[in-house]
């Protein structure tokens, strides 16, 4: 009888990969935001509701990139996409169609793409109409909603990304979204500073 | 226990039958007397559940009987005299007479046939009837549990959340609809119509002292109906697995007399008194400020989202998080930091406000009676 070598190898691998796999369904309960404190190096405005004082320091260099764990695990992103209508996101967003507020699915990104572009974007509140939701949604809740939003365009990963959305949807479900290239659009006239 | 006590336990209960014997009839004990108090089908504490309660020991009884009688009857033929196989054969069998054979051929004496067959088909027989009688009491009590007795009845309005009950009594006039949650109040002596629905998953609403199951299943609206006869309170828990905190989604029906029923409902009707001093005040402010305004209603304030249980009266809750843990500032305080330690998975996410915000908003919380 010849060692079998080869079959072994194969489960081995197998078993690797099964073992890869329990990341993506992974649940943590009692969490820590991921790199909360990014959210004030991007600030694209001195200006936000809530702020106690007006920061005069122009901070807009984009630091390197953040990378955000919850867009590669299923539970989170499934919990950013309860929190989407749980917090009324559907209210001006719809369910990425856009409404009031600019479409979430396509790839025009006024106020950036990034991860913790997004952050700040809900923390922070933008002008005409996005409220700022700064110590009204706790950290993680927020790095869940910005994980959900940009697996909206294909932008999480593909294999945490849901199969089947929670409502109606007349695109295709995240995972087999193809990730769009996103851009920064310029700012829509009605978003600019009064002169 | 320690390793001796339990190798003295197990050679005790191996070498001793009796104790063994006793240790079961501890067991039953046990099994028999828990069957009582405020989350008890047993207990039966209104019409419904009294039915309930009569044919669950209808049938405990007949099958008891039953049980012995066949136990009995299993036991006799160990106690008869063991039939020779050698020719000599006990009384009531008689050699059959044939062709030669080494073999002991027997024939089965024909008056002992008669009697196994009539004693066989008499058990059938009785077995028959009370299988149909047990069928004839099921029916009876399924209907009676089941009518309708009262054209205009109080509504209460139950919703299944993961993990907590949505109480919602409803009115004409919607400045008297009152909110609340993980505790219904109703009065006594007089059914009450329960509408049940759940928003996510399929929950079952079940209060042993009162009524039978009924699945809460999203989508499906469905009724029920509660009478309670004495007052008291009457724990329920959600009876079909719903996640993670389905052991904690607890919920409490108190009956109170109809005039008592009549001016908590009165009293629930009106605002909420506002706050009555600094500390009030600022843990309103702090409630309003914060995470919490995000979830919860406090009516009279803005305060008015309805992802988790209305607060409008929570000081005066028996419990929080659903019969999770009691009420009280301590439990309160622990709960508003870090709620995932005492219901991991609940959807409230953890506070960590600042020891004067929190000191202030659990004046406030406790006010809200």
């Amino acid at each position: 009888m010849r060692k079998p070598t080869a079959e072994l190898l194969v489960l081995v691998a197998c078993l690797f990969l099964v073992a890869l796999s329990c990341k993506r369904e992974e649940r943590t309960f009692r969490v820590s935001a991921p790199e909360a404190d990014a959210v004030y190096s991007v600030q694209l405005s001195p200006l936000h509701p809530g702020a106690t004082q007006p920061t005069t320091q122009q901070t807009a260099q984009f630091p390197s990139p953040i990378k955000n764990p919850y867009e590669e695990n299923a539970y989170a992103l499934s919990e950013g996409q309860r929190l989407y209508s749980a917090y009324n996101c559907v209210g001006c967003h719809a369910h990425g169609g856009g409404g009031m507020g600019p479409p979430l699915i396509d790839d025009q990104w006024i106020y950036g793409y990034a991860p913790e572009q997004v952050y700040a974007t809900i923390v922070q509140g933008r002008p005409n109409g996005m409220p700022s939701f700064m110590g009204r949604i706790p950290d993680y809740q927020v790095w869940q909603l910005a994980a959900y939003v940009r697996s909206m365009s294909g932008q999480a990963s593909q294999a945490a990304a849901p199969g089947r959305d929670d409502h109606m949807k007349n695109s295709p479900p995240s995972n087999s979204t193809d990730p769009a290239k996103p851009q920064n659009s310029s700012l829509p006239k009605s978003a600019e500073m009064p002169i | 226990m320690s390793a001796p006590g339990t190798r003295a336990l197990v050679r005790g209960l191996g070498t001793r039958p009796v104790r063994a014997l006793g240790l079961a009839a501890g067991f039953a004990c046990v099994l028999l007397s828990g069957g009582y108090g405020p989350h008890s089908a047993l207990d039966p504490a209104g019409p419904q559940a009294q039915r309930i309660a009569t044919l669950w020991w209808l049938f405990f009884w007949v099958c008891t009987v039953v049980y012995i009688l066949v136990l009995l009857v299993l036991f006799i033929p160990t106690l008869r005299r063991r039939r020779s196989t050698t020719g000599e054969l006990t009384a009531g069998v008689s050699p059959a007479p044939g062709p030669a054979s080494d073999a002991p051929v027997t024939r089965p004496d024909p008056a002992s046939e008669r009697l196994t067959s009539t004693v066989v088909g008499t058990a059938v027989g009785i077995t028959t009837v009370i299988l149909f009688i047990l069928l004839v009491a099921d029916m009876v009590t399924g209907r009676g549990i089941h009518s309708n007795p009262d054209p205009n009845p109080l509504t209460v309005k139950l919703v299944g959340h993961q993990w907590w009950w949505e109480v919602q009594y409803p009115d004409v006039v919607p400045v008297n609809i009152v909110n609340d949650a993980n505790e219904v109040h109703i009065p006594t002596g007089r059914p009450v119509k329960f509408e049940l629905s759940s928003s996510d998953v399929i929950h079952s609403f079940w209060i042993p002292n009162l009524h039978g199951k009924k699945d809460m299943v999203p989508g499906h609206p469905i009724g029920t109906w509660l009478q309670a006869d004495r007052p008291g309170m009457y724990v329920g828990q959600c009876a079909e697995f719903c996640g993670h905190q389905h052991a904690n989604m607890r919920l409490a029906v108190i009956a109170h007399e109809p005039k008592e029923f009549a001016a908590w409902l009165q009293k629930r009707r009106e605002p909420q008194t506002p706050p009555r001093n600094s500390e009030e005040i600022k843990g309103q402010q702090v409630f309003l400020g914060s995470t919490c305004v995000m979830c919860h209603t406090i009516q009279g304030t803005t305060a008015g989202a309805r992802l988790g249980p209305d607060l409008t009266h929570v000081g005066s809750r028996w419990a929080i998080g659903a019969g999770a843990i009691p009420n009280g500032p301590g439990h309160v305080a622990g709960w508003v930091l870090d709620p995932q330690k005492k219901k991991p998975g609940v959807r409230m996410p953890p506070n960590p406000l600042p020891a004067q915000d929190l000191r202030a908003l659990l004046a406030y919380l406790e006010s809200l009676k």
